[in-house]
């Protein structure tokens, strides 16, 4: 039998306290022992960008970082995004609007990106340079981008973003 | 893609991570992961214990002494990139920061993970050619202190033994009239550079050039300075026909090619990229006979 690790971990708000495999990176850790299928895993070695969660409020890729390594810590996922009764966050409603996803892939790592770049310039002006600088790690196969940069800045340019 | 099995260890102290590193077999260090966790997915690296130097709070922090800028291995890229310490002392740091990976992954990869790693395409090794950083390394039987340019050996192999860990990076307070410049090219923001090229100038007295480094990342399986092409410039006054001269022969040096970016190709790279970043130098020194 594999070793097993003890682990402490808030997820979404929820408390888990889990034994986990050295081995198990974050990703997994969230798809397979706490069915949150929303991280959606598309290389699984740091190059796409679909997996990003936040680990105490900064973006990480979560296949490269192990679930070990969460202990103790708070990540926020694609399913804690959405008010509690269904409301979604603005940035998600944005993107429906804009056309800014169409398989929705990777929707989940993109949304994950853009909530850390909303609230590191919160009040600030930003740019579409600035958006697509900030979007540059995350690969989308189906938009182009373009719908998903233009949701991104309708939600930053408003006054109370 | 996941990794094969290990035994995973976090010890919270440099002297607890010394004693693991000695004594398991088959170890490996993780510090940020954004290089060693693709590698472990992928199985191209097995190994049976992993160290993870994330708990150690004295391998983190930046600061200032006599020394220089003093930076602690397991130091984030985005907190280097965000100190204004670092902005202070050493800018062309951050200016080469802009170009490492995405902010995801500048989140947490690390300054030592970088250069232990040893990317031939990789910034922090390329700017440290320039910056000429020393490295405070840490084994079983005492620490030791090496400038930057004995640490690489070949590509992706530093001269880090088995039983060390690099503990701190030191850059050395940079002479007043220092001018740095960084430019790279890649096909898209974060991928690895096709050629990039790293530029520090200092004037002296009566306008002559005082001393001139130049390293380019790209060519070669590690970055490399352009000792012949800085030999021009030092004790000369700043000219345009020096530049141009040192241009064409940074261009003429010897490059590693592959089928997307042949020699050639990176060879006009380095010319034009080297162009740039001496032309920024300019603007900083402000009105020169040029």
């Amino acid at each position: 039998m594999p070793e097993l690790y003890p682990i402490a971990v808030t997820v979404n708000g929820r408390r888990y306290e889990m034994q986990v495999e050295g081995r198990v990176h974050l990703a997994d850790f969230l798809r397979h022992e706490l069915d949150l299928t929303g991280t959606h895993l598309g290389c699984e070695h740091g190059v796409c960008g679909a997996c990003t969660v936040l680990v105490d409020g900064i973006s990480v890729r979560s296949c490269l970082m192990l679930a070990v390594q969460a202990n103790g810590r708070t990540v926020e996922t694609i399913e804690g995004l959405a008010a509690a009764d269904g409301t979604l966050h603005r940035m998600q409603a944005a993107l429906g609007a804009h056309h800014g996803l169409q398989c929705g892939y990777c929707t989940p790592g993109v949304l994950m990106t853009l909530v850390e770049f909303q609230r590191e310039n919160a009040g600030r002006p930003v740019t579409e340079a600035d958006v697509r600088h900030a979007l540059s790690g995350n690969l989308c196969r189906c938009t182009g981008y373009q719908g998903i940069v233009d949701a991104a800045l309708e939600v930053l340019t408003e006054a109370d973003h | 893609m996941k990794p094969a099995p290990f035994a995973y260890h976090a010890p919270g102290s440099l002297r607890a991570a010394l004693d693991l590193l000695a004594a398991l077999e088959n170890p490996r260090l993780l510090a940020g992961g954004q290089s060693l966790m693709p590698m472990l997915n992928y199985r191209l690296a097995t190994p049976d214990h992993l160290i993870d130097l994330g708990n150690i709070e004295e391998l983190h922090g930046i600061d200032v002494t006599a020394a220089g800028l003093g930076i602690g291995s397991m130091t984030t890229q985005r907190t280097i990139q965000n100190s204004p310490l670092v902005a202070r002392h050493c800018p062309l740091l951050i200016e080469a920061l802009d170009h490492v990976g995405h902010q995801t992954t500048r989140n947490r990869g690390t300054i030592g993970g970088s250069l232990c790693h040893l990317d031939p395409a990789a910034e922090l090794p390329l700017v440290s050619q320039v910056l000429e950083p020393t490295l405070t390394i840490a084994g079983r039987v005492g620490v030791r202190q090496i400038p930057f340019a004995a640490f690489p050996v070949g590509q992706l192999t530093t001269q880090l033994e088995p039983d060390e860990i690099l503990t701190r990076v030191t850059f050395p307070p940079q002479p007043a009239n220092t001018h740095t410049a960084f430019e790279e090219f890649a096909r898209r923001p974060g991928d690895f550079a096709i050629v990039a090229v790293a530029v520090q100038i200092t004037m002296g007295a009566a306008g002559l050039v005082a001393d001139a480094r130049i390293a380019v990342g790209g060519i070669e399986p590690v970055a490399v300075r352009l000792r012949e092409a800085e030999r021009l410039l030092v004790g000369q006054p700043w000219s345009a026909d020096r530049v141009s001269a040192v241009l064409d022969l940074a261009e003429s040096h010897p490059a590693e090619g592959d089928h997307n970016n042949p020699a050639e190709y990176r060879q006009h790279l380095v010319k034009v990229l080297a162009g740039r970043a001496f032309a920024r130098v300019q603007a900083k020194l402000g009105t020169v006979d040029a």
